[in-house]
């Protein structure tokens, strides 16, 4: 079985936004789903719909802080709360790739899945009036007539850091799999059992490790880099070999 | 969560129609088993109406709370499909049943059909049967509208049995409560109104202890996602700086109440005074009195309070998606 995920490496996210103006560009320009509303783009209190948003957070306190740029976009869960309470079957996952989708012919715009998922990863667009959420750019992924480096979610081709990872998180030895195990990725909210398939990759720090021997030479048997202590004005070797 | 008042009509208003049918129903009931005077069948057609009519209002809330409102007759009929996962899907189920129930009910009252189907040699036995059916409809349509909340376990302020225990009391209280003013409107015999309106003060007690529970439970309750969770980060202190947009978005404007806390906590105390001590003064004053007046003042009361009731019930649930949206 297959499970497309996107794999979220926070510890390279410059927080840009560039994955949210890309994926917003994609999928308001789609020919099936229709246009992503927007509401006074230019003007006082912007708001529209999107799939994917970037937010920031600090973590400690002054001048401990480090500030962590989070990526927020649907997490295509394998067990999608949002799905069974549906009444008309408008909000689905697909068997075939594990990607959770809405129907825009079929949703009634109840608004009952963005309340039963708890990340909040699902919108109403203001003008349709049906629920809207991240798609995995499913229009684009399997679009033969793009070459296949570029049958990518749009998100992951924009990022400059490269912070998002595309791949079946199923398969052990894909890219997104491989980083999971290797680098710590977990998953957001474990607590409620909804086992989100896409994952975050922790901030790793790289420190280096200098222990004293390394700085003082504790071997040298000739001192000469010590701090003489105790040193007698009696002819050395070196002073003999100089 | 914002309280949508499409919603807190629906559920006010069928809570009423379906009250006031189980309470019509009680009453045939007695009539028939001689512990009340036995009333004609147009008392039960009337009041049947007024119940369909209760039931009715809430469809045309429930209309306003889709999309579009087209979508009533373009999409709607595809919600029963779900049934097997959605309470959603059960509540679109249930709804049509009763309301064509109640319709039912009301036909074989008012032409007075009847057979004797089990030999008892009482008249009413035909309506009785269809009577029955009409309360499973009711029950289940309590059950569903109330599952519908109490089966999101991400808000846990709902997520309890005690929310469909309290939708269960609340809208019997308030269906008897209008019973009471219905029977005395129509002039029937005092032990039916004092029948009616002894069971809505019973009701009306029962929900003051569940609803209290209800509210003591969720003044303690321990959130199960913090922002530590939320964003995978172990640290004591985590602060959202940015919510990545400025203007607001569905997340700001459909989980929040808006309002400040003092508002939410007179709303509280509003809903407390409505919808139990007033309507039981009113109507014990209206019970011994014997004057129609405090009867339907104790009815009205009792809804406007399930208004401030509703509205308290959607804006206390704190969904764990508002941890993403603390700052602009």
């Amino acid at each position: 079985m297959t499970q497309l995920a996107l794999v979220i490496d926070l510890n390279v996210c410059v927080g840009c936004h560039a994955c949210v103006t890309s994926c917003k560009q994609w999928n308001t320009s789609s020919e099936k789903a229709g246009p992503l509303f927007d509401d006074r783009p230019y003007g006082e209190d912007p708001t529209g719909t999107f799939f994917n948003r970037v937010q920031t957070y600090e973590v400690g306190c002054f001048p401990n802080t480090e500030t962590v740029h989070f990526p927020k976009s649907c997490l295509h869960c394998e067990d999608a709360p949002c799905v069974p309470v549906c009444p008309t079957g408008a909000s689905h996952k697909r068997a075939e790739d594990g990607i959770v989708l809405v129907d825009y012919d079929k949703c009634i715009g109840c608004k009952y899945c963005s309340w039963a998922c708890p990340y909040g990863a699902r919108e109403l667009d203001e003008y349709q009036k049906v629920m809207k959420k991240c798609t995995l750019c499913v229009d684009r992924i399997y679009d033969q007539t793009l070459p296949e480096s570029e049958r990518k979610p749009a998100c992951v081709l924009a990022c400059p850091t490269s912070a998002r990872l595309f791949g079946d998180v199923h398969d052990p030895e894909s890219q997104v799999s491989v980083a999971i195990r290797e680098n710590g990725g977990y998953q957001l909210m474990p607590e409620w059992g909804t086992k989100p398939a896409n994952h975050y990759l922790p901030r790793r720090k790289t420190r280096m490790h200098i222990h004293e021997d390394e700085l003082v030479r504790a071997d040298n048997p000739l001192k000469k880099e010590d701090i003489r202590h105790g040193t007698n004005d009696d002819f050395t070797l070196d002073d003999w070999l100089m | 969560m914002h309280p949508a008042f499409s919603v807190i009509f629906l559920t006010t208003l069928i809570g009423v129609g379906q009250g006031l049918y189980l309470a019509l129903f009680s009453a045939q009931t007695y009539g028939m088993a001689k512990l009340l005077p036995a009333e004609d069948g147009r008392f039960f057609a009337v009041g049947g109406i007024v119940a369909l009519l209760f039931l009715l209002g809430g469809l045309v809330a429930a209309v306003f709370h889709l999309g579009k409102p087209s979508y009533m007759f373009t999409r709607a009929w595809r919600g029963i499909s779900q049934w097997r996962t959605s309470w959603l899907s059960r509540e679109l189920i249930a709804m049509p049943l009763m309301i064509g129930i109640t319709f039912i009910y009301i036909l074989f009252q008012y032409f007075g059909w009847d057979a004797d189907l089990y030999g008892w040699k009482v008249p009413g036995q035909l309506g009785l049967t269809v009577g029955v059916i009409g309360v499973i409809a009711a029950v289940g349509l309590f059950i569903c509208t109330g599952m519908i909340y109490a089966a999101v376990k991400f808000l846990q302020e709902w997520s309890t049995p005690l929310t469909v225990v309290n939708y269960f009391i609340l809208g019997t209280a308030s269906g008897f409560s209008c019973a009471a003013v219905y029977a005395a409107w129509q002039g029937t015999a005092p032990q039916l109104v004092h029948f009616f309106g002894w069971w809505a003060i019973a009701l009306t007690v029962t929900g003051f202890f569940t609803r209290g529970f209800a509210l003591l439970r969720n003044a303690r309750i321990k959130n199960k996602s913090t922002l530590q969770t939320a964003i995978g980060v172990r640290h004591t202190q985590v602060t959202q700086k940015a919510m990545g947009m400025m203007g607001g978005s569905y997340n700001t404007r459909e989980y929040f109440h808006g309002k400040t806390a003092a508002f939410l906590k007179s709303v509280k105390w509003i809903f407390l005074l409505l919808v139990f001590p007033l309507p039981i003064l009113l109507l014990a004053a209206g019970l011994t009195s014997g004057n129609t007046a405090p009867l339907l003042l104790a009815f009205v009361t009792q809804y406007i309070g399930l208004l401030f009731e509703r509205w308290f019930f959607f804006a206390q649930a704190n969904h764990p998606q508002n941890l993403y949206y603390q700052t602009v």
